[in-house]
């Protein structure tokens, strides 16, 4: 939609006339953790914090607030940089994450369990190829994309209202006034579409 | 990396996607999480969900957040000495109130955490550790450790009810559950487990919402027993 509007100009390269705003995210992201690049991070800022602010605004959080989360997003992105690996995860979806995270800390003071902590990952030793590792990201997520763009309206209706007016399916079936066994079946219906992309 | 099972009981999508929107309680999430390290499948799932949380998020709509925010944010920066990344504390191997058992990451950390604890009777032959105790939505997340054999009282969920197998093994009217089985139980459902007649079983149970047991001597007990 709004992609490339905020695109930051690149510093000392035409990188992005060849890469897309979200690749070109990703390379801000590894150039903050590498680097400690203050540019960079003010790339990311300028492309994520609108975002990110009608993200936590949309769930509900007051205006003041949101911009603290923003803030507070975008301090942890610096912070753990260094940790971020291409190879698993585009910097949209890692910044997601971020969000959904601390946003729960500041709201509900808990925590998001995972099941491996981003250390113990960085501490195992990379053995494959990291190029074809990342090629390889970079397409699934593309892949992802493509599949949502096709996902009928229904679907992806239901996925909106999860991830920004954090309904879980009973309030979903109660605010689309549908049935909850349905509800149920578009979310697997849109799952099984995206993970088929994964193959 | 952790073992891996091949587990024959799984959260439902709509769970998973929860999870990844990040709407679940922290207890359900820890649920969630454990039956996470063991089961690729589900992994995947959860993946993919944040792959396209992160797509909504750089493709929806933008609020006016102005440069101002950005001084600000970059001055915290220079406030703080360059640090590095922050580290959590790595847990300690072993979990000293279920030696017994080998548990994944999350919930071997949230064991540790929580310090020695023993086993509290909570009904015959059934104990239980509390880990979590009212959580924002009035929920709780204990283990639950069934003697072998040993029949629980049928009961509803007055809200959402995960049960993850740890150890052992419990059969109800669903199926056999065994270690990395989840039980995903809504409003919907009222069981009555039986635990495995020569393991017996250890469960993870988080729940929203209260039990409703059939039996009305249960129902006065719950404050009593805190289920």
């Amino acid at each position: 939609m709004q992609e490339g509007m905020s695109a930051p100009p690149a510093r000392n390269s035409g990188l992005d006339e060849f890469l897309s705003v979200r690749e070109l995210m990703t390379v801000h992201l590894v150039a903050v953790g590498k680097r400690r690049d203050r540019e960079a991070f003010a790339a990311l800022f300028r492309f994520f914090a609108p975002r990110l602010k009608s993200y936590f605004l949309r769930l509900g959080t007051p205006s003041r607030q949101a911009e603290d989360l923003v803030q507070e997003t975008m301090l942890r992105i610096w912070d753990r940089a260094a940790l971020y690996d291409p190879t698993r995860a585009q910097a949209s979806t890692w910044v997601f994450t971020i969000a959904r995270n601390l946003r729960l800390d500041a709201l509900r003071g808990e925590r998001h369990p995972e099941p491996e902590s981003e250390e113990v990952i960085a501490a195992i030793p990379d053995q494959s190829d990291s190029a074809d590792m990342l090629l390889e990201s970079l397409q699934r997520e593309d892949r992802v994309r493509a599949a949502m763009a096709e996902l009928p309206r229904e679907q992806i209706e239901i996925l909106e209202l999860s991830f920004f007016e954090d309904l879980a399916h009973g309030e979903i079936a109660r605010r689309l006034n549908l049935p909850l066994g349905t509800v149920k079946s578009r979310i697997r219906r849109a799952l099984q579409r995206l993970r088929g992309t994964m193959e | 990396m952790s073992e891996r099972l091949d587990a024959s009981h799984h959260p439902s999508d709509a769970t998973l996607l929860a999870y990844a929107a990040g709407q679940l309680s922290e207890g359900l999430s820890l649920v969630v999480a454990t039956h996470l390290a063991w089961c690729a499948g589900c992994r995947e799932s959860v993946d993919v969900a944040e792959v396209a949380g992160g797509v909504l998020l750089s493709q929806g709509s933008s609020a006016e957040c102005g440069e101002a925010l950005l001084a600000k944010t970059l001055q915290v920066l220079e406030r703080r000495s360059a640090m590095s990344a922050v580290s959590e504390a790595k847990p300690a191997a072993g979990s000293p109130a279920v030696p017994e058992l080998d548990l994944p990451e999350p919930l071997r950390g949230y064991i540790e955490r929580l310090g020695r604890r023993s086993w509290g009777r909570l009904g015959p032959g059934i104990e239980q550790i509390t880990l979590m105790r009212r959580t924002a939505n009035g929920g709780t997340v204990r283990l639950l450790r069934v003697r072998p054999g040993m029949q629980l009282p049928r009961h509803g969920h007055g809200g959402v009810e995960l049960a993850l197998v740890l150890d052992g093994a419990y059969r109800d009217e669903i199926g056999r559950f065994a270690r990395g089985d989840l039980a995903d139980l809504d409003q919907e459902t009222t069981h009555q487990p039986r635990a495995d007649e020569r393991e017996g079983c250890v469960c993870l149970i988080a729940t929203e919402g209260r039990l409703r047991f059939d039996r009305r001597l249960l129902r006065l007990l719950q404050p009593v027993l805190g289920i």
